[in-house]
């Protein structure tokens, strides 16, 4: 029997070539490219009167210098608005290059090409621009009083406003036998990769074809857009995603005002261009998130049962809205989490500021959700008296309500309906890997010795695999290879491993001969990308598929060759054989050779498939109708609805009574994505996200000055953690595999950061005793947190106010 | 993130080095372990138009170590200050601080006297120099000097340097008998800047109790912050300190800037708490070597 690979922990097959620096990432392509460089606004908000070049014009080096003027029509148009929505009734995108006036610091307002990257910034720094400074927008309360406006035909700088409500939530809070009401706040953070954005553009004039590198997690979409700001047939434009160092979501915004003009500029000059963002470009003319502003009111009964939840939340996009307001729809449906409400009334305004543009990152919306709720969590169970996990348990869908329908909208315009999962049990795991139960006792032996530990727990409900589609090719060579591809791009994920993996147990062959390409519009043309935790569950399913048609149409061949019944086929290791009867055999390689009809023999195993070697035995055509030579399989996977993965964090931090530093003494997480693929690569997913959940929770944000300057833009003062600020964290996994695809898969990409800021909230607020209603915290904010309790200024937790309903 | 254009020089001697700095005047920088000049040229923040590069000049790889201090040449790396058993015997603070700059790939390259001349507030070596009063010998062409550490830090990023001249070597004075010390920080992330720390330095006197204490700061002022704070220490043996008395006159005598990591507010807190905490471990390290009757300390690699 052939070794099970579907479900096995084997080792990421990219490690050694990327561990051993073998990588080819944008900037390692091109080296004889001209380089473009970009001068960039340096104000937040402004009129951009004039452009002086004349100090550049000496340059030795100097091969063009493009502002909006010299753009032609399609290029210079306004950036595609990717994602429209009926409630974004404002959308507004920007320009490859100001056109007239500039909304954030890092705006491109010119294009500099140059024999070499230090010329180009050498020029860039000579270009004058003379800017005539607007008053700016910054931060959510400034836009949402609306004495500046962002664009001045957008009025109350507002974008979208969209109210989702299922029941009368705010009947039933007023209802309620217990009721709270409260504001929480989360800063920006940003996706960070550790390879920035970067695109090169080889211009074929020969036959007017260009070939574009892009860094991105969407080549398909990338080629798109591109041959339409460029007026070329697709045909024309091929565009590829090397080795790419991290995506985290704000590669899926596209196209970059980089990416059109690097390949505008290629076939304009009728030279390779490549331009490789550096780390200040990235933090001002790339994408952030998370920014919002939550007003909570929620009614409950005596066992902490939630029985109206009316939120009421203020998100900022930034500048821009490209990828239209999924970030906010994820957040007020996503909030829901694991429970069933009484009645749930969402509201959010989505408003413009003179900062980056706010796109997905990792979780997205989703963290801001779920801060939401499980706060409200840990409020209900404090406001009663009662557990927090009990009061979670109290609310959960329970394992017999599936499918569960939310009564909401989705992200992908879909219902929001659960398809699987178990909640209860998940708890119970995460409380016996934290010591849930054991921890008031060892709370108070550390307390005894003067230490601060506390405890927090938060539950998320990630809706995985969102379609339209993916899709899916297995090609067996008559070397016994299998190539697969599918359009859907990598950036570290593991892709060639779990692909060839599902590949390997499909087909039968060994996993050494499967070999996986992703992001190569060569290979594969249609496709979506990848974010929102679907390679796995859109191009898994779809390339399964494809190995099941190749798989059939082996069969079928072999079994003329063999004189056998299909049916009585098996294919292990490499050979299609007959069950029971494992000489009656013949290799997958042969297969290859005889599904393809020759005439010429180019090889010594050609020769098996051309017209006289073949004893054909009937008068039918070589190739039957409805078939097609070689030996491969196309197919795509196309979900009715997303799929629901779940999981549940706990944490145990300690907090220096002193300094204020919080460390995380102990992490689990249990997961539950489907079936796995491979266990090892959801643990590394999980990992990082919860490495970046922490950075969220404790130690990333945006400072923006009140005039919109981004006083933090590099890796000194934005504080990314490093290994040694993430603790060891433990996994658990459930399995509850989804009905909805083939493979009974859910994503696990996003899952690890999305309740993190809750869980350490929720911690930390149990070591202090303090009301922790605003994240990252710092240990600055911290120690005035403290101060201002002493004071009676901020809440401590376990005073009750009186809030019984009369 | 491209340098603007300059013109590196590599000068084979010192005495070259000192032409080219004199011919280069305001133009000129010195390139030793790069771990900050590099970044800030990168970013565009600093344009020297001539870089000298002094790593093969010769003569300025000398670590020397005697009873009466630690002399660390121009081109000494940090990591070996760090790791040397005779520089930890002599004066064990500069294992203890070396050890929270950066990170080890870092103080793989760079340098003391590097450290030194780069004045920043936030560097930990400066606090260690001011705290030691130690020196830095500085030449030029014909000239030489030795300048104290209170003459040397002239403000954030800025030195007493003149552009002619060349800081050769520093000298750390060693650790007196019966006096112990002590490093500690607080940074938002390992090997970050501090956002606050304290070098502290006690003294015992022959009944074993505190003759001098004293502590210099990190990251809350312009320059290192040395104070005094042997009155607020009470002449009592260590273990009978209230060194929280030492942190509340600390507070009230330093004047730290806020960023955007940390309010004035904190930092002035945070001053108060490490000085209680250097000083109290200070105070035990001399009172254990005082004990021990020969000056050792013990303490391995951080």
């Amino acid at each position: 029997m052939t070794t099970r690979m579907f479900g096995e922990p084997i080792q990421r097959r990219e490690d050694p070539r990327l561990l051993a620096g073998r990588g080819r990432y944008l900037d390692d392509l091109g080296h004889g490219a001209l380089a473009a460089a970009f001068v960039r606004s340096p104000h937040a908000h402004a009129r951009v009167l004039d452009i002086d070049v004349t100090d550049a014009l000496d340059v030795d080096g100097l091969v063009a210098i493009y502002t909006y003027e010299d753009l032609p029509e399609r290029v210079a148009d306004p950036l595609p608005l990717l994602i429209p929505h009926p409630a974004l009734t404002h959308g507004r995108t920007g320009y490859p290059l100001a056109n007239g006036i500039v909304r954030h610091v890092g705006e491109p307002v010119a294009m500099v090409v140059a024999t070499d990257p230090y010329v180009a910034e050498d020029i860039v720094d000579l270009i004058q621009v003379n800017f005539e400074p607007l008053p700016a927008v910054v931060g959510i309360e400034n836009a949402v009083r609306a004495e500046r406006l962002v664009h001045d035909d957008v009025p109350g700088n507002v974008g979208a406003h969209l109210v989702q409500e299922v029941g009368d939530a705010p009947l039933a809070v007023d209802t309620a036998p217990h009721r709270l009401e409260f504001r929480l706040d989360i800063e920006r953070s940003a996706s960070t990769p550790l390879e920035g954005r970067g695109v090169y553009a080889r211009p074929d004039a020969s036959d007017g074809s260009i070939r574009v590198y892009s860094s991105t997690q969407t080549s398909t979409s990338v080629r798109f857009a591109i041959a339409a700001k460029l007026g070329l047939p697709a045909t024309k434009v091929e565009v590829i995603a090397p080795d790419v160092g991290g995506g985290f979501g704000v590669k899926i915004v596209h196209p970059w005002p980089e990416e059109i003009l690097v390949s505008w500029a290629a076939r304009v000059l009728g030279r390779e261009v490549k331009w490789a963002e550096d780390r200040r470009e990235h933090f001002v003319s790339s994408a952030h998130e998370r920014g919002q502003v939550q007003f909570v009111r929620v009614g409950f009964d005596d066992e902490g049962r939630v029985l109206g939840l009316d939120v009421r939340f203020l998100h900022d996009h930034g500048a821009y809205t490209p990828y239209g307001i999924i970030v906010p729809i994820i957040t007020s449906t996503q909030l829901l989490g694991p429970y069933k409400v009484g009645a749930y009334r969402a509201e959010f305004t989505s408003l413009y500021t003179n900062t980056v543009i706010v796109t997905p990152y990792r979780g997205a919306g989703r963290p801001q959700g779920v801060f939401c709720m499980e706060r409200t969590m840990d409020r209900i169970a404090e406001h009663l008296g009662r557990d927090r996990a009990e009061v979670r348990s109290a609310n959960f869908i329970q394992p017999h309500e599936f499918p569960y329908d939310q009564g909401l909208v989705f992200q992908d315009g879909r219902p929001l309906i659960y398809d699987s999962g178990n909640y209860p049990e998940a708890l119970e795991k995460v409380k016996e890997m934290i010591g849930w139960d054991e921890f008031p006792g060892r709370q108070e032996k550390a307390a005894a010795q003067g230490r601060r530990l506390g405890i927090g727990l938060a539950c998320y409900v990630e809706g995985t695999g969102v379609g339209p589609y993916e899709g899916g090719h297995v090609q067996v060579d008559s070397a016994g290879r299998v190539h697969v591809s599918t359009g859907l791009t990598s950036q570290g994920q593991g892709h060639g491993t779990v692909f060839a993996q599902i590949v390997a147990e499909e087909l039968g062959v060994p996993i050494d001969a499967v070999e996986v390409t992703t992001g190569d519009t060569r290979r594969f043309s249609y496709a979506v990308g990848t974010f929102a935790s679907r390679a796995a569950v859109l191009s898994g399913n779809a390339i399964a598929l494809a190995c099941r048609r190749l798989r059939e149409k082996a069969l079928r061949i072999a079994g003329e060759a063999l004189e056998a019944d299909p049916g009585d086929l098996e294919i292990v290791d490499g050979i299609v054989r007959v069950v029971g009867n494992p000489r009656t055999a013949i290799p997958l390689r042969t297969v290859a050779v005889l599904a393809n009809p020759l005439r010429y023999a180019f090889d010594e195993e050609a020769v098996r498939a051309t017209q006289f070697a073949r004893s054909s035995g009937d008068d039918g055509p070589p190739v039957p109708e409805d078939d097609e030579p070689g030996l491969e399989g196309r197919d795509y996977y196309s979900p009715v609805r997303s799929t629901f993965a779940s999981g549940m964090h706990a944490a145990v931090v300690e907090v220096d009574p002193d300094t204020a530093e919080v460390r995380i003494l102990r992490y689990a997480v249990v997961h539950d994505c489907g079936r796995m693929i491979n266990p090892t690569i959801v643990e590394g997913q999980v990992h990082g996200g919860v490495a970046q959940g922490i950075a969220g929770a404790l130690y990333e944000r945006m400072a923006y000055d009140e005039s919109g300057q981004l006083l933090n833009a590099s890796f000194m003062d934005f504080l990314m953690p490093y290994a040694t600020e993430i603790p060891r964290i433990t996994t658990g996994h459930l399995e509850t595999p989804s009905p909805l695809n083939p493979l009974g898969i859910k994503g696990a990409g996003e899952a690890g950061v999305i309740p993190v800021s809750a869980v350490i909230a929720s911690a930390i607020e149990d070591a202090e005793g303090i009301r922790i209603a605003r994240m990252p915290i710092s240990p600055d904010e911290l120690f005035w947190l403290r101060r201002r309790a002493e004071t009676g200024e901020v809440e401590r937790t376990g005073v009750v106010k009186s809030d019984r309903a009369p | 993130m491209k340098p603007p254009p300059f013109t590196y020089h590599s000068p084979s001697s010192v005495e070259e080095t000192l032409d080219v700095l004199a011919e280069t005047g305001t133009d000129g920088k010195v390139l030793a372990g790069g771990q900050s000049l590099i970044p800030l040229m990168n970013m565009r923040l600093a344009a020297p138009a001539h870089l000298i590069d002094i790593n093969g000049a010769g003569g300025l790889d000398v670590l020397r170590t005697s009873d009466d201090g630690v002399r660390v040449g121009a081109t000494v790396r940090q990591a070996r200050v760090e790791r040397d058993a005779e520089v930890f015997r002599v004066q064990p603070l500069l294992r203890w601080a070396t050890g929270f700059v950066a990170h080890p790939v870092v103080r793989n390259r760079g340098t003391v006297v590097g450290s030194l001349a780069h004045a920043d507030p936030a560097g930990e070596l400066p606090a260690v120099l001011a705290l030691l009063d130690g020196t830095i010998e500085v030449v030029s062409r014909g000239a030489r000097r030795t300048v104290t550490g209170r003459d040397f830090f002239a403000g954030p990023l800025e030195s007493s340097l003149e552009p002619d001249e060349l800081a050769v070597s520093a000298f750390f004075p060693a650790l007196p008998d019966r006096a112990g010390a002590s490093f500690a920080e607080v940074a938002r992330r390992h090997g970050d800047f501090a956002v606050c720390g304290a070098a502290g330095l006690v003294e015992l006197d022959d009944d074993l109790r505190v003759a001098a204490a004293r502590v210099a700061y990190v990251s809350v002022g312009p320059n290192p912050v040395v104070l005094d704070l042997t009155e607020a220490c009470g002449h009592r043996s260590p273990g009978a300190t209230d060194w929280t008395r030492a942190a509340d006159a600390a507070r009230g005598r330093l004047d730290p800037g806020a960023d955007i990591h940390a309010s004035a507010e904190y930092r002035r807190h945070l001053a108060g708490v490490l000085t209680a905490r250097v000083l109290g471990e200070a105070g035990a390290r001399a009172h254990g070597a005082a004990a021990s009757g020969d000056g050792a300390h013990s303490g391995a690699l951080r």
